[in-house]
């Protein structure tokens, strides 16, 4: 086991009581709990930990938190592992698995490492000028490229973790619990506003938690921080987010949030919840998402050890870890001094201080000149060595226009280099929200303009860099926050701040490279994506100048990082090169999610038995004991057939077909979509929607009815009685029942909001059973004595309200089968009493239930149409032969005006027909094509399809129906199914198989 | 004949060292890069041109191309609102497939499937194409019989089409859960294998890169404000960079077809809706082939990158602006989990959306329409990429000819009125 040599013995707030062990790469490690696996490594010396996209360079750790690009690990092992995490976002606990990624044999070792040396050949956009010849091989070139590719590896099972959505409402959200974002909180929870302020660090307080040398009202930073975090947790209305990410900014102030509730990859036996996405509507958004440092662009700055300057602090002051012994700055402004001296006060002998400014003056330039820390001013880094971790910077003097190199090469030896290049706001959230950025000379960067919905921005977001700026910023934001949500508020004191002061940054973009070596050195914009400065131009070279083309052409920006290090660099790269403002350049638009988010969450729990959860009917309990086969209809599970010890489908469904015609059969017709219309306009309204006459439907009495799209296509059908007057109860499809209810609520209220008309959807509260078969009188008299069920007083199409088995029923004289049928509704809760009555009264007619499959063979037999088998959208009243349903004198219905039309009333389009295959045992498959002619091979001019195909046991053979270009003019004619290894031979007929063909 | 041959020497001459291999790399190396020449020029705009083409997404620079190449127009623009490529032609999921029904579906995009897969040795830029197979999933008994008709109507019409059980599913999508008992379980599906992805971008800048050798004038940052219109006839196009006169002009823009046929004075039956996709990080291989499924509408392909690339379905509502709802996203991960437990533990790195033009059929629109010289190619909905060469070589030919040939007639205007509708819902998945 590695000691920690690179553990400081003060700084840092973790706990060392407790140390942890963890593997990576198969060695074991230690570290103390409140370490994240980058600062536990970085604490033994490992600064090689990754392999770059494309070269494979080798990496180390960039930064901390969303910031990385470099440092992606794979983290944990078999199902629950997840690959491309983020070092410095990995807590650790004992036991710990993790790997490098992307490399072959091992990580010190890369075969992969071949592509730095091509890299002559591999520029920006290469693979779009080659792997094109033989012309059939770039599958083969595209095989190895990918295997190449990617990053991580996928887990290899079923997630293990669980995962939560919250829903929220509040009147202010505070995004990022820093300085600027505290304030906010602390000002706007005084009002009595709702407040949530979340912050993706496990300990609020971001950058207080990483600076030494500022003192609010006296306090260090971190005390301050402890004080106000105490305030807000004793203040009911404030909700605090730890470990969460903001991730997503919609419309209508509309966020979302993805908390980690558990510590990343924490082994335990029982499923707990990994992460809750919270989905939270604002009154005020405040954003106080600080700042992102920028990487310096000079030769070789990719190389392990090479870190951003404030990650190097954050690792000092907040873990106790100092990621070099000889660590070299280098920098174009005041910050990296702070780095430089806090090292310095940790005892860390920092070789030098590289400034690219000719002449620093401020505070912190005197400190580290009086801590006798060497500084070398007008200076640059042209390159680095070493392989595994930096061993050695070149550094030279720039010209005084910063674009050319004076003098001699030094190099100074170190172990690490710290890096500065500046501050870029982080305005990806007020860019999704739809804010524009502006172009900031003073920061070389993009910050906040114009809001477009009711956003606020702070602090570093703001591109405040000071903190007592920062703080009054906050303290404002949340009062005016709090007043805009409708609280009253008053602005709290601006604390008193003491901070180091900051002079001007020097902008030297790129740091020149030597010429005159045979090499040509890698100058790194994306580290992550590997895209070079090289790429930049070349792009521009050729022509991709637009923002957009730049970062598709060289994948800048396009990695797991988002570009966070590198976009601005490299749009004010594009704009140098196209000697323009940087504002022209402009910026591309940010997608959510801030970071990359776990698809899980946003699954959250409907997943398994709540992915579109099965709706049954109340009589389901009864299918399932009496061993029901079952079939999904749209969101419904149905009963499909019954079948009985050793009967086939065909056996059961063929017993179930003939017993609904010879005795009683008695069908679970629940699922059907119904619809409780009523209104004093309820019969012009279905005069409207339906295409036949409804304005003189008495009470009592049922009709069938087909609904048209404008287009005149037949798009549901079904019964509606008239239950009294003005009061009606429609019957859809059972898949159609939504669409069909929205459908008519669109009409209501878009074209016809003056009809006074009320739909409700009744689908669930009315259980219903379908007797259908000559005895079902029989049976219904013995259960309902109050009405009379005589074909005189209750003929068909008629509707009567009584009593069925003591239970208040509605009674339907309809009939799907063309037998005497009754179709009997009970309310929900009675369902599976009534059922269960009618077949114990039933048992002495030989009473049979059946399932969908029969329903459909005993419709197909009478050649009644289903919606969505015999239509298809594209199929009219006239082209199911059902034209006498279409009114000839209403002024208008919907898809009256396109029954006319020109293609419309053609002789030769496809009409329902019956079809019998010649050879009466084969059963034509569902779905097949048909053909005048069968051609010894495709292609084939297809005349129509066969829409519903069985045996039909009543008819004695099989059976199907048929849309076929002018099928009703070719009764008799023979046409030709031509199957892959056979072809079947049938002849047209009509579609009322039972009277036309049995009899 | 002489003419010709001049014509294709000046040509190879100008653009010499354009020349896309391997060994132009390689030489490119020694002199690093430097000497590459731009991929298109930036030209000035010009008063006037015989064809103007708005858009310059694939389909409207396929057309410019095929125009240039094929029919002999010399003087033509391409002018965009933006930056080339920037349209649908970047957003899109980039599948490329086929398999329809209907012959007239059928018709156009095999026909785009054949110029796909000689697409980059005709343009010298590698799009990609990989066809790396396409895969249906049907998850109900209903959806089974549909695939009948669909499948048995594709083998009839001549394009290639295989019916795999779930257990042959299974061997090609290894990551795929066909356990029975799921709500949506893998009942069955059908694979084009010749079907697959490109790389999107790739497609316009080939296309651009093309056609700029043909001398046309690509010009970006040029909206359209609207038409000169004369006695019926469109005589120019007013731009934010000035006027144009043109005796032709072809409109190829996915997602604001409505608003610039507003401008020529009529109306299109489209509906405009915000359409989602997103990636995941990139991953090593797990998925080799496109699967989609229907019923949990949800598609899947995995980028040479190494990035999970999933579509939506479109949000409901009618919009303009590039982003559509959360609650589509949401739906659709839960469908894509359900399918591929491993999905679970990766994460969404980008999510976007574009607009999509779609008609009352499903069908896209590529026709003459009611102002005479003015030609419209849009409305193709979720499904646009994959036509794009198809796309341009027909509605060039409408253009060059002022007729469709027989391909693009079916796709006319007129049809809304006529009634002969091309139905791409697919069926309507409702039962009794």
């Amino acid at each position: 086991m590695s000691s920690q040599r690179f553990r400081l013995r003060e700084a840092g707030r973790l706990d060392r009581n407790a140390p942890l062990k963890f593997k990576f790469d198969g060695k074991i490690y230690e570290g103390f709990r409140g370490d994240t696996l980058a600062s536990a490594l970085l604490a033994n010396g490992v600064h090689l930990v990754g392999r770059s996209f494309k070269y494979h360079r080798p990496r180390g750790h960039l930064g901390v938190g969303a910031v990385e690009a470099n440092a992606l690990i794979q983290v944990g092992e078999g199902n629950s592992t997840e690959p491309n995490i983020r070092a410095s976002q990995v807590e650790i606990y004992d036991g710990l698995v993790a790997s490098s990624q992307n490399r072959w044999p091992s990580l010190l070792f890369d075969l992969g490492g071949v592509n730095d040396l091509l890299g002559g050949l591999i520029p920006a956009g290469f693979y779009y000028k080659t792997f094109m010849w033989p012309r059939k091989w770039w599958m083969k070139y595209e095989y190895f490229i990918r295997r190449a590719a990617g990053l991580g590896k996928a887990p290899t099972g079923r997630d293990p973790d669980r995962y939560e959505k919250m829903h929220a409402h509040c009147d202010v959200l505070i995004v990022g619990a820093g300085p600027a974002g505290l304030a906010a909180a602390l000002a706007a929870s005084k009002t009595g506003a709702r407040v949530i302020i979340a912050d993706d660090q496990q300990t609020f307080g971001g950058s207080l938690n990483r600076e030494t040398d500022c003192y609010i009202n006296d306090k260090t930073t971190v005390d301050w921080c402890k004080d106000v975090v105490a305030t807000l947790e004793g203040l009911p209305d404030v909700t605090m987010l730890p470990n969460t990410t903001v991730s997503g900014y919609y419309e209508q102030n509309y966020l979302t949030l993805l908390e980690t509730t558990k510590p990343h990859f924490f082994k335990s036996t029982i499923q707990q919840t990994r992460h809750r996405l919270w989905k939270v509507r604002v009154k005020q958004v405040i954003l106080a998402t600080g700042m992102i440092e920028r990487p310096l662009v000079f030769a070789n700055n990719d190389r392990p050890g090479i870190m951003l300057s404030s990650a190097i602090r954050e690792y000092i002051n907040k873990y106790g870890v100092t990621p070099g012994q000889n660590p070299l700055i280098f920098t174009n402004n005041d910050d990296a001094y702070r780095t430089a001296l806090t090292m310095r006060q940790n005892n860390i002998n920092v070789v030098a201080i590289v400034d690219v400014r000719e002449n620093p003056d401020s505070e912190l330039f005197r400190q580290a000149k009086e801590m006798q820390i060497p500084v070398h001013v007008g200076f640059a880094v042209v390159t680095t060595r070493g392989y595994s971790r930096i061993k050695s910077a070149t550094i030279m003097k720039l010209s005084s226009n910063g674009k050319t190199l004076t003098g001699e090469r030094k190099v100074l030896g170190c172990d690490c280099l710290a890096m500065s290049g500046g501050w870029n706001p982080a305005i990806h959230l007020f860019s999704q929200s739809g804010g524009k950025v502006k172009w900031n000379d003073e920061l070389a960067t993009f910050i906040p303009s114009e809001a477009t919905q009711n956003v606020l921005t702070i602090g570093g977001c703001n591109g405040t860099a000071d903190l007592a700026k920062s703080l009054k910023e906050g303290l404002q934001a949340g009062i005016s926050a709090a007043r805009l949500s409708g609280n009253k508020a008053h602005p709290p004191a601006t604390p008193s701040v003491q901070e180091p002061v900051q002079s001007e940054t020097r902008f030297v973009l790129p740091i020149p490279t030597q010429k005159n070596k045979f090499v040509s050195e890698k100058v790194f914009i994306d580290f992550q994506n590997d895209v070079t400065l090289s790429d930049i131009q070349l792009a521009s070279r050729e022509g991709y100048n637009s923002v957009e083309h730049l970062k598709r052409y060289t994948t800048v920006g396009m990695g797991t990082d988002q570009g966070k290090t590198s976009n601005v660099n490299a749009l004010m790269l594009l704009s140098q090169i196209l000697d323009c403002e940087p504002e022209q350049v402009g910026y591309t638009t940010f997608r959510p999610p801030y970071a990359p988010t776990t698809i899980g969450a946003y699954a959250g729990r409907n997943i398994g038995n709540l992915f579109s959860p099965v709706r049954t009917t109340a009589i389901n309990p009864w299918h399932e004991e009496a061993g029901a086969k079952f079939e999904h209809v749209g969101q419904w599970m149905r009963a499909w057939y019954y079948p009985k010890v050793n009967e086939t489908m065909r056996q059961a469904v063929d017993r179930e077909v003939t017993a609904a015609r010879t005795n009683i059969g008695i069908l679970d017709a629940s699922t059907l979509g119904k619809i409780d219309i009523q209104g004093p306009d309820a019969a012009e309204f279905l005069n409207r929607v339906y295409t036949n006459a409804w304005l003189k439907l008495p009470p009592g009495t049922s009709r069938y009815g087909l609904m048209l799209k404008e287009d005149g296509m037949v798009m549901d059908d079904g019964v509606t009685t008239c239950i009294k007057e003005n009061h009606y109860h429609m019957t859809t499809t059972t898949g159609g029942a939504a669409s069909v209810l929205e459908w008519l609520e669109e009409w209501l209220q878009t074209e016809w909001p003056n009809l006074k008309v009320y739909l409700t959807s009744v689908t669930e509260q009315w259980a219903v059973a379908a007797i259908c078969g000559p005895k079902s009188r029989e049976l219904l008299q013995e259960l309902c004595t109050d009405i009379d069920l005589s074909d005189k007083a209750f003929p068909f199409m008629g509707y009567r309200e009584g009593t069925v088995a003591g239970i208040k029923a509605r009674i339907f004289r309809i009939s799907f089968t063309g037998e005497l049928s009754f179709e009997i509704n009970v309310p929900r809760s009675y369902g599976l009493s009534l059922w269960e009555k009618l077949l114990d009264v039933g048992k002495k007619y030989e009473i049979c239930p059946y399932g969908t499959e029969a329903m459909h063979v005993l419709r197909a037999e009478k050649g009644f149409i289903i919606v969505g088998q015999e239509t298809d959208g594209t199929v009219t009243p006239v082209d199911l032969g059902m034209d006498w349903i279409i009114s000839k004198t209403k002024p208008d219905f919907i898809g009256k005006r396109a029954l006319s039309r020109r293609d419309i009333i053609k002789a030769d389009r496809k009409q329902l027909v019956g079809l019998l295959a010649d050879n009466a045992t084969d059963i034509l498959p569902e779905g097949s094509q048909i053909v005048e002619e069968v051609l010894p091979k495709p292609p084939m001019s297809m005349i129509g399809h066969v829409t519903s195909s069985y045996f039909s046991p009543n008819c004695g053979r099989p059976i199907a129906m048929a849309l076929i270009k002018s099928g009703r003019d070719r009764m008799g004619q023979t046409v030709y199914i031509p199957l892959k290894n056979k072809s079947i031979a049938a002849t047209i007929t009509n579609v009322n198989f039972l009277d036309n063909v049995s009899k | 004949m002489i003419e010709k041959r001049e014509k294709a020497k000046s040509r190879t001459s100008t653009h010499k060292e354009n020349k896309y291999s391997l060994f132009s790399l390689a030489k490119n190396a020694v002199s690093k890069h430097k000497n590459w020449s731009q991929a298109w020029r930036s030209p000035e705009l010009k008063p006037e041109y015989d064809i103007v083409v708005i858009g310059a997404g694939g389909h409207g620079l396929a057309t410019a191309y095929y125009l240039a190449k094929e029919h002999g127009s010399k003087n033509i623009a391409v002018i965009d609102k933006g930056w080339l490529g920037g349209g649908n032609t970047g957003r899109n999921t980039t599948i490329i497939r086929s398999n329809y029904m209907w012959d007239e579906s059928a018709g156009i995009y095999e026909h785009s499937l054949k110029l796909w897969e000689t697409l980059s040795h005709e343009l010298n830029f590698n799009t990609m194409f990989s066809q790396r197979g396409v895969l249906t999933l049907a998850h109900t008994e209903h959806e089974l019989k549909e695939m009948t008709r669909r499948v048995e109507a594709i083998r009839l019409n001549g394009i290639d089409s295989e019916v795999l059980s779930p257990r042959a599913i299974k061997q090609i999508v290894p990551i795929i859960d066909i356990n029975p008992q799921l709500r949506y379980p893998v009942m069955g599906g059908f694979i084009q294998r010749r079907g697959g992805t490109a790389r999107h971008d790739a497609v316009a800048w080939g296309y651009a890169r093309a056609a700029d050798q043909l001398g046309v004038d690509i010009i970006q940052n040029c909206e359209v404000t609207g038409f000169n219109i004369k006695k019926g006839a469109i005589t120019g196009v007013k731009t934010v960079k000035g006027e144009i006169k043109a005796n032709k002009v072809g409109c190829v823009v996915a997602g604001h077809a409505g608003v610039v046929a507003e401008m020529a004075g009529f109306r299109l039956p489209i509906d405009s809706r915000p359409l989602q996709a997103l990636v995941s990080e990139p991953i090593k291989p797990i998925l080799d082939t496109v699967i989609m499924s229907n019923s949990v509408h949800m598609y899947v392909s995995q980028s040479d990158k190494g990035e999970l690339v999933l579509g939506a379905g479109a949000d409901s509502y009618n919009s303009y602006s590039q982003r559509g709802s959360l609650n589509i996203i949401e739906g659709m991960l839960a469908a894509a989990v359900e399918l591929f437990p491993v999905f679970s533990r990766l994460r969404m790195l980008r999510s976007w959306g574009g607009i999509v033009d779609t008609c009352p059929d499903a069908s896209p629109i590529i026709s003459k329409t009611p102002v005479k010289n003015l030609y419209f190619n849009c409305g193709w909905g979720t499904g646009g990429f994959k036509a794009t060469p198809g796309s341009g070589h027909v509605f060039a030919d409408l253009i060059a000819k002022d007729e469709p040939n027989s391909i693009a007639a079916p796709f006319s205007l007129d049809r809304f009125v006529g009634g002969y509708l091309i139905d791409e819902h697919g069926a309507a998945g409702v039962a009794h």
